[in-house]
């Protein structure tokens, strides 16, 4: 079964289409890649998928059910999770309540049971703490749990994120970016952890900029330019097609070249 | 012993402590009745702050809340024979339905227009209050029934300041299970990031209107101890100088902290009282005070304070 299809999907902002007739499918159990160079539409799709926007036309299908305008919350019920490019982490909160709020779905929202501190909730937050603990472990960051997240480095607030995003318990994890900003040594931390995480059988969907970690990684790889498809196929298929490296690869080589002689 | 050094159950015993001993220190009948204001405004403090300080929502119109509660108190025994325990309780269902009704449009808005809109809710509520002489005796106020518990009158400070203590307890205990639970994390959580509190689950218009609700109900009981222990109410419980009074001990005391709050009620509270040696001056020295508080502890009283013995400690 398809896990996720795009159909015909369109936004526009003020005239200016951002995503533009798109149709895709992602199939369970992929480390499905979407690049394409700064504008391209990437996080805009992602945003259309995890319900932030809705599509002006199109649909979206998760798992053969209509996904189209159902809120994101209603959508993480559903077994969709994603983490953000500009990092949307709860400052305020230590790594461990941060990875705990990812639970929210898991635990009983009884507000009368949490207001008395009924027995079964000091046990739940017990459970809850503890799967945290075991996720913070997870994407490396066991030592910072009872560190404020606000104190805590960029990279490991990348990989914060991420323990968040599957306390979920997704059945499909977006990742935007995960690698930005991130020195060589994290960015194949990075890469170690996509690939356990597919290995435990949530299918991974990745927007970077990272050429290495992306074409190392992905099963699949759609590339989007002016929010339209430009290619689709295996990292070797892409890598290939001349439309790809005209447009994206090509036009970025020959930047970084120009760069280079100065 | 460990559980000791933790702020929750540490701090719900130095405050049973403090609610246990104040007896034996305060002289006279007059440190009594500033005590019980004390404990009232705290009690709306403490539900005030988990909406501003914990879940990042601003309300300008809690003392509505507050004067609807007085009211209920005052009005549904004396017009309608119903009594005054019943009439309390009927007040906090019906303060709670209500601010599901105008919580429901107005959570919507966020920062300044919140505030603007909250602010409308106030002033509407004080001036159904002050309009309503028939009913509520228009601005002039009006007496209250006292306070009867199984046939039992309640009157004088002593009872009075068991009963408001009493409530200050066993609200800042709610409070305090409420933040260290599920829906206390997704509050602190869409405080910080409504998107990212979506996207992993959190419903966040429920949970905006579920502490809002709590809030008011916090403000209304508060209200109904206020309008039982004085004997006597005017519209102005309800007023907008009420509800700044109300917000600035939230911020004075330390938002997202419920003990601060706490001692920002009792700051704001008592002082006044103690600042009439300035006579003429009294006002002006509360604002100089205010303000120099909030340059030099910018996270409240008592959040900044317990940082700087930490700093000192390590």
């Amino acid at each position: 079964m398809t896990l996720l299809r795009v159909e015909e999907m369109s936004i526009e902002f003020g005239g200016v289409h951002a995503i533009e007739d798109l149709s895709f499918v992602i199939e369970p159990g992929a480390i499905h890649s979407i690049i394409g160079p700064n504008g391209a539409g990437k996080t805009t799709l992602f945003n259309l998928i995890t319900g932030l926007y809705r599509a002006s036309r199109g649909r979206i299908m998760f798992e053969d059910r209509d996904i189209g305008g159902q809120p994101p919350h209603r959508l993480a019920r559903l077994g969709l999770s994603r983490t953000f490019q500009n990092l949307q982490i709860f400052f305020r909160m230590t790594a461990i309540e941060n990875v705990m709020v990812g639970r929210h779905l898991h635990e009983s929202r009884n507000v009368l049971a949490h207001l008395l501190r009924l027995p079964a909730v000091v046990r739940q937050n017990q459970r809850t703490s503890a799967k945290a603990r075991e996720l913070l472990d997870f994407v490396g960051l066991a030592d910072d749990a009872d560190v404020a997240a606000g104190a805590m480095p960029y990279g490991a607030l990348k990989r914060l994120e991420i323990a968040r995003a599957l306390a979920v318990e997704p059945k499909m994890l977006l990742l935007d970016e995960p690698a930005a900003g991130c020195n060589p040594v994290e960015t194949q931390e990075i890469d170690h952890l996509i690939q356990q995480i597919a290995k435990t059988g949530v299918t991974v969907v990745l927007v970077e900029h990272d050429m290495r970690l992306v074409m190392n990684v992905s099963t699949h790889i759609l590339v989007l330019d002016a929010g339209r498809k430009l290619a689709e196929g295996s990292a070797a298929e892409v890598r290939a097609n001349p439309a790809v490296i005209a447009a994206y690869l090509g036009a970025q080589g020959q930047r970084e070249l120009a760069r280079a002689q100065g | 012993m460990a559980a000791l050094r933790q702020p929750r159950t540490g701090g719900l015993l130095v405050l049973a402590a403090i609610i246990a001993v104040l007896p034996f220190l305060l002289p006279n009948a007059y440190y009594f009745d500033v005590v019980i204001l004390v404990g009232i405004n705290a009690l709306v403090v403490v539900g005030l702050n988990l909406l501003i300080g914990y879940a990042g929502q601003i309300s300008l119109g809690h003392a509505g809340f507050f004067g609807l509660g007085a009211y209920a108190s005052a009005v549904l025994p004396a017009r309608f024979d119903i009594p005054p325990l019943a009439a309390l309780v009927l007040g906090a269902i019906g303060v709670g339905l209500l601010a599901v009704v105008i919580g429901r449009p107005i959570l919507r808005l966020k920062g300044h227009y919140l505030a603007v809109a909250t602010l409308g809710m106030g002033l509407l509520i004080f001036m159904l209050l002050s309009n309503e002489q028939d009913l509520t005796g228009g601005p002039d106020g009006m007496a209250v029934q006292r306070l009867t518990i199984l046939g039992y009158k309640l009157h004088g400070v002593h009872t009075w300041y068991w009963i408001v203590g009493g409530a200050l307890l066993t609200g800042t205990w709610l409070a305090l299970n409420l933040i260290d639970s599920p829906t206390g994390r997704a509050l602190r959580a869409l405080h910080d990031s409504e998107i990212a509190a979506q996207v992993n689950g959190v419903d966040v218009v429920r949970h905006k209107l579920t502490v809002f609700v709590i809030s008011a109900v916090f403000a209304s009981l508060a209200g109904s101890l206020s309008a039982h222990y004085s004997g006597f109410i005017t519209p102005n419980s309800a007023g907008f100088l009420h509800s700044i009074e109300l917000v600035t001990m939230v911020v004075l005391g330390g938002m997202g902290s419920t003990f601060g709050g706490i001692v920002g009620a009792a700051v704001l509270t008592a002082l006044p009282q103690f600042l009439t040696v300035f006579h003429e001056y009294e006002h002006a020295a509360l604002g100089l005070i205010m303000m120099v508080c909030m340059i030099y502890l910018r996270d409240g009283l008592l959040p900044s304070l317990r940082q700087r013995l930490h700093w000192r400690r390590s």
